[in-house]
This record gives C-alpha cells, sequence and structure tokens, in this order.
C-alpha cells in the first residue's frame, strides 16, 4: 500500500479531532451512531444532495473562526415570557438560564448522564436514525454520536410559556454540538424558541415526537455574527391529528444548512415547515426538506423565501415523498428567491414522488428581481426609494412569515427583517 | 402652479419623438383637461411629470412653483406636491393598503419637515376621507390594489390623492374603465379636493368625465402637441364632431 493508505480518511480525520461522551443511557444510541457515520461517511461534494453546498468547512476537523459581531440590538424574543434555557458555544450556563421547571414539561438536559431518563432513551437517535433513509444525513449521525449536551423536553400538558433556547457565541473558534430531544405525549402542547449564533462552527439536532393530537410550533432565529457556520437537522414524526409548525429567519452566517425531515404516520396530521432568509455578500443557506406522507388526509405546508444580494447565494432542495396509502394527501410547496442584483444567485431542487392515487400536491419555485412597476408606484406617492425597496421586500417575505400562528412572534420577525433591511441598504 | 414650456421627450429604448413642443401653464385653482386622440402623447405627458423611467427629455421644462420637477427624483416631485392618478394602478401584493398611505404621508411630511402624523391620528382621517369614497375598512386593510375591481382601483386613487394634498393633481384617463356611478363617485371626490391653492390636470379620452368634473380650460393635444385650447365647449365639439374636425382645422 502506499502513501494513501497511512493518511486518514476525511470522515476519519473529523471523528479523531472528537471525544464521544461516555457511559450513562445515551451510550448505545451514539456507539450506534458512530457506526452509521463511518458506514455513510461524512457529506462530500458529489453527494447527491450537497451538490450546490460545500460541505468541507463543515466536515473538517475543526471550525473556521468566526469573529463576532454585534448589531446593537436588543436580543429577539427579548421582551417575552418564556423559559429561557442558555448555551454559550454548546455548553450550558445555568447562571443565565431559569430554573428548569414548567408546569406540564418535565426538562433534563443530555449531559447529565446519571439520570436514566427511559422516555429519553427511547428516543435519542431513533428519529435520526430513521431519518437517514433514503437519503443520508451522516452530520447528523455525527451529531447524535458526539453531540456534548441539550435538552430532554418532555411534555405532558400545556405550558403556559414558551421553552426560548439561546445559543450565545463567545469564543471565535469554538465548535459546538448540541442534540434535543422533545416527546409530546398526546394533547400536549409547546412552543420551542431558538436563537443565536450559537457557534463559529454549530451542528445541531433536534427530534421531535409529536404524539396524538399533540402540537409544537417551533420559530427560530438564526444570525448576528457573519462568519458563523451551521448545519442543523430537524427529524420529526407525527401522530394522529398532530400538529408540527416550524419558521425559521436566517440573516448573516457564511454557510447555514438547515435539514427538516418529517414524517407524517397518523391520519390528518399538519406539517408546515417555513423559512426566511436575507443575504447579502458571502452568504450562502440551504433548505432541505424531506416530508414523507405515510398516512391518510394529511397536509404538509413548505414555504421558503430567499433575498439576495450582492453575491450571496440561496439553496431550496424539497421533497415531497406520498407513500402508496396516503390518500387524500394535500402537500404543497412553494420557494421563492428575490434577487437584488445580477450576483446573486439561488438553486432550487424541488421534488414530488407519489405512489398514492387521491392525492393534490402542488409545487412552485421562482426567481426575480423588485417590481419596478410597483417601486415607481411606491415612488410616485413619495416613498423614497430605499424604502419603498424595504417594503416590497417585506412584502416577498410576508408568506413565510404569516406560517407563524403567534401574531407577537410574527411582528418579532417582522420588526428583525425590516431592522436588517435597514442596515443593509445601499 | 405647473408651467410646461417647449417640451420634448422621446422613448429612451426606441429613437422615437413623442412629445414635440408642449406648452402648458396651469394655474393655482383652475382645472385644465387634455383631450387627443390615442397615441397623441397625453399619458406620455402624466409619465414624464411624475418621474417614470424609460422616457428622455429632449428640450424644454417643467417646473412646480418654479421648482425643475424634471431633475426631481420621483419621491421628491411627490413631496413637492405633485400627484398622478395613475390610468392603471399597480397591485403590490403584501403591501397593506393602510401602511402603504401611511408610510407615503409620513415619508413626504418627512422629506418638507414636517413632523410625522401620529398612528391615531391618521386612523381618524383616512377614515373619514374613505367613507366619503365609499370605500369600506376591508379595503384599507387588504393588500395595495390587490383583488380590486376597476372602480375600487380608482377610488382608491382618489383616497391616496385626499390624504397626500397635493398642490398639483395629474389625472390620467381616470374614467377609463368605469361605469356611470362609479365615474360619479370619482368625480365627486376630485370635485371635494378642488380648491384655490390646487391645480388640475385631468387627462381624458371622452368628454364625459367633463360633464362631472368642469373643466376650466381644454386642450387638445394631437402628435406631441397642444393643437388648440378654449372653454369647456371645446370638449363639446369633440363630442360631437370627433378629433378629426379639429385636426383637419388645425393642420
Amino acid at each position: 500500500m502506499g502513501e494513501a493508505a497511512t493518511q486518514l480518511s476525511p470522515t476519519e480525520a473529523r471523528l479523531a479531532a472528537l471525544d464521544m461522551p461516555r457511559g450513562g443511557w445515551s451510550e448505545a444510541a451514539r456507539s450506534e451512531a458512530l457506526a452509521r457515520v463511518r458506514q455513510m461517511g461524512l457529506p462530500e461534494r458529489r453527494d447527491e444532495y450537497w451538490k450546490y453546498t460545500r460541505p468541507d468547512t463543515l466536515t473538517q476537523p475543526g471550525a473556521v473562526p468566526a469573529a463576532l459581531f454585534d448589531a446593537g440590538e436588543v436580543p429577539i424574543f427579548d421582551g417575552m415570557e418564556r423559559l429561557t434555557i442558555v448555551f454559550v458555544d454548546g455548553v450550558f450556563d445555568p447562571d443565565a438560564s431559569d430554573d428548569l421547571s414548567l408546569e406540564g414539561v418535565k426538562i433534563d438536559r443530555l449531559a447529565e448522564t446519571d439520570a436514566d431518563i427511559h422516555w429519553a432513551r427511547d428516543l435519542y437517535g431513533t428519529l435520526e436514525a430513521a431519518g437517514q433513509d433514503p437519503v443520508s444525513r451522516p452530520l447528523a449521525a455525527l451529531n447524535t454520536a458526539f453531540a456534548t449536551d441539550g435538552v430532554l423536553i418532555h411534555v405532558t400538558g400545556k405550558p403556559s410559556r414558551p421553552i426560548s433556547l439561546i445559543y450565545h457565541h463567545a469564543d471565535e473558534t469554538s465548535d459546538a454540538i448540541l442534540h434535543h430531544v422533545i416527546r409530546l405525549d398526546p394533547g400536549a402542547e409547546l412552543t420551542v424558541l431558538e436563537n443565536g449564533p450559537a457557534a463559529a462552527r454549530f451542528n445541531k439536532c433536534m427530534e421531535v415526537e409529536i404524539a396524538d393530537g399533540a402540537c409544537f410550533h417551533h420559530v427560530r432565529a438564526q444570525g448576528r455574527d457573519h462568519e458563523r457556520r451551521a448545519a442543523t437537522h430537524i427529524f420529526t414524526r407525527l401522530g394522529e391529528e398532530s400538529v408540527f409548525k416550524s419558521f425559521t429567519l436566517t440573516a448573516n452566517g457564511v454557510l447555514t444548512r438547515n435539514e427538516c425531515v418529517i414524517e407524517l404516520t397518523g391520519d390528518n396530521a399538519i406539517a408546515h415547515v417555513a423559512g426566511a432568509c436575507v443575504g447579502d455578500g458571502d452568504f450562502h443557506h440551504d433548505d432541505t426538506v424531506f416530508i414523507t406522507h405515510d398516512a391518510v388526509g394529511c397536509e404538509s405546508r413548505q414555504v421558503f423565501k430567499k433575498v439576495l444580494r450582492n453575491g450571496a447565494t440561496g439553496v431550496f432542495q424539497g421533497k415531497i415523498l406520498v407513500k402508496k396509502d396516503a390518500q387524500k394527501t394535500d402537500g404543497y410547496q412553494i420557494s421563492q428567491s428575490l434577487l437584488l442584483d445580477g450576483d446573486s444567485q439561488f438553486l432550487a431542487k424541488p421534488e414530488l414522488e407519489i405512489y398514492a392515487d387521491d392525492v393534490a400536491c402542488s409545487h412552485g419555485s421562482t426567481s426575480g428581481a423588485i417590481d419596478e412597476e410597483a417601486l415607481f408606484y411606491l415612488r410616485s406617492r413619495g416613498v423614497p426609494h430605499a424604502e419603498a425597496t424595504d417594503l416590497l421586500t417585506l412584502a416577498f417575505l410576508a408568506e413565510a412569515v404569516e406560517e407563524i400562528a403567534d401574531e407577537a412572534l410574527r411582528e418579532e420577525i417582522t420588526g428583525r427583517m425590516a431592522a436588517w433591511l435597514e442596515r443593509h441598504r445601499t | 402652479m405647473l408651467s410646461i414650456k417647449n417640451l420634448h421627450v422621446k422613448l429612451e429604448e426606441e429613437d422615437k419623438q413623442i412629445l414635440k413642443g408642449v406648452d402648458l401653464e396651469i394655474e393655482a385653482g383652475k382645472v385644465h383637461a387634455i383631450m387627443g386622440p390615442n397615441g397623441s402623447g397625453k399619458s406620455t405627458l402624466s409619465y414624464v411629470l411624475s418621474g417614470k423611467d424609460g422616457y428622455e427629455v429632449t428640450g424644454g421644462s417643467a417646473e412646480l412653483e418654479g421648482a425643475d420637477v424634471l431633475e426631481m427624483e420621483p419621491e421628491e416631485r411627490a413631496a413637492a406636491g405633485l400627484f398622478l392618478a395613475f390610468q392603471y394602478p399597480v397591485e403590490i401584493p403584501g403591501v397593506g393598503n393602510m401602511t402603504f398611505l401611511r408610510t407615503a404621508v409620513n415619508a413626504q411630511r418627512k422629506a418638507r419637515g414636517e413632523e410625522e402624523v401620529s398612528a391615531a391620528d391618521f386612523l381618524k382621517l383616512i377614515r373619514a376621507r374613505a367613507k366619503e369614497l365609499k370605500i369600506d375598512a376591508e379595503m384599507l386593510k387588504r393588500p395595495v390594489n390587490v383583488g380590486f375591481s376597476g372602480g375600487e382601483k380608482k377610488r382608491n386613487e382618489i383616497l391616496q390623492m385626499a390624504m397626500l394634498e397635493p398642490k398639483m393633481c395629474i389625472l390620467d384617463e381616470t374614467d377609463s374603465g368605469l361605469d356611470v356611478d362609479a365615474m360619479k363617485l370619482v368625480a365627486e371626490g376630485v370635485n371635494a379636493l378642488r380648491s384655490e391653492g390646487r391645480g388640475f390636470l385631468v387627462i381624458t379620452h371622452y368628454q364625459r368625465l367633463l360633464d362631472h368634473i368642469k373643466p376650466d380650460v381644454v386642450h387638445i393635444m394631437a402628435d406631441g402637441k397642444i393643437v388648440k385650447s378654449g372653454g369647456p365647449e371645446l370638449a363639446l365639439e369633440v363630442e360631437n364632431n370627433g378629433y378629426t374636425d379639429i385636426l383637419a382645422e388645425v393642420a
């Protein structure tokens, strides 16, 4: 054998840089996940689902340093009634966090391995493992194997406040891996908020099991640091008449890959996933969604809007798979970009794979510029060019934001987008 | 109020002269009407005055109270008091009518160094004005012009005019696509805004709008020029005999 044999493969080089937490109830799941990573190998450019997004900075042994950035804004969700759980560069900060007790919910931490939490042990890594077929997601398996912490949330009732996960970034070279597990019992309800740049490189996984009649809302704001990188996964499985609604706002960040894997397994379940992103310059944003309809009468919606300028890149890969017996499926998918200049690009790959015969599925994807007629109309009424452009841009993003059920959260998100646009006026 | 002298305009894209020396003086408090056959340059005049892209001024001038409007950005023209009621009002999905109007009113006030109007005062004012134009609260909440009927769109233009209180109003074929009742409503809205300090330029193809908005002066435009001016009786002449006779007479 030549020199190549003595060199570590990219996957092994990455694994060599990590320590797997030992002991405790999650160990078996972690070992299995590690085996999955080794079997799949970490993503490479030639992989079908990594054609539009370079995985190298996400898979290399260490994080590319990311400078901290302060826009001088009050953090999002700041004034809201909520239970906050704070991580700094992936490390739990007990002083900044609220007491983890809330009615209708039991919250534990993944890092506290001494407690054997049966429900979490049965769930940790299982939705991720199930989500590896038919498209592999090695970064999620890597996460299951090596996550240093995360929250385990068992929802039995309807807590009065959302749980707010805040990810601070303080160390310019931090490389954080967090894994959250959430289980909603039948009829339970929970809203989870997430915000913050998290780390120079952030690998985050969230598994959400939603039992019959339960309802899960998720609103996330990713942003702030221009140089941060993130690969995130949501894996969710929905029971009968349950609801999953997730919205993500992304502003800033050189590289973001958000994957969402949804499995509708109970009849008449509803899953909505939406995203709005605003990118300026060195910004690459990838939404990769896979929705499997495996029950009767389910509804799924994907609504993604991207505003791109100064060479920013947006990617959308969205798939709806309707299995043979998933009759009366209602699937909707739209991905649109507003390209504010000729240097920016949007790459979209919508996919439908349908085996049932009584379904309604639609998908659409568009790229466009600001509507000059509308712009002139606004200006002719006295609205200055920059302000008119912002108004039209917010109008473009509105369809995604409208997917957020809660009005206060909708306004919070819209306010952030408006402030971002104002800061980025040319 | 508005002084147009020997205005020459061509299309930017093609080498085609549209306006070939328009002269027009509109005094404050007066309503001038421009009539003319299709392609005579009526709408081009309104677009050039409001600052739409795609036109090149090759000669002449246009001044609003002594200020050169042709040098201004569209929003500056609006803040200076110029208003164009569009022949085809633009639909803007995602922008609420109310938000749009408040943004416009406050942007103009800001540009003129005036204080912004409060949300409560604005609401009170717009409700009163909307009521006069039979625009219901639902229409104010909807996205700008989206799903509006032809008549609703034109009434919305007049509502904007009422809220922005411009000095010089240009109405570009506001009667097009309106039935008699809708036209009366729009005309009443315009008449309510007639005042000593405000000038109007009403561009129309037909005389019927001028039955409701009585002009002080009527101009006939043909081939990029004003070829004849007179009193309201000129509009009746057009109605009775068409443009052919007048054009033959001035040729």
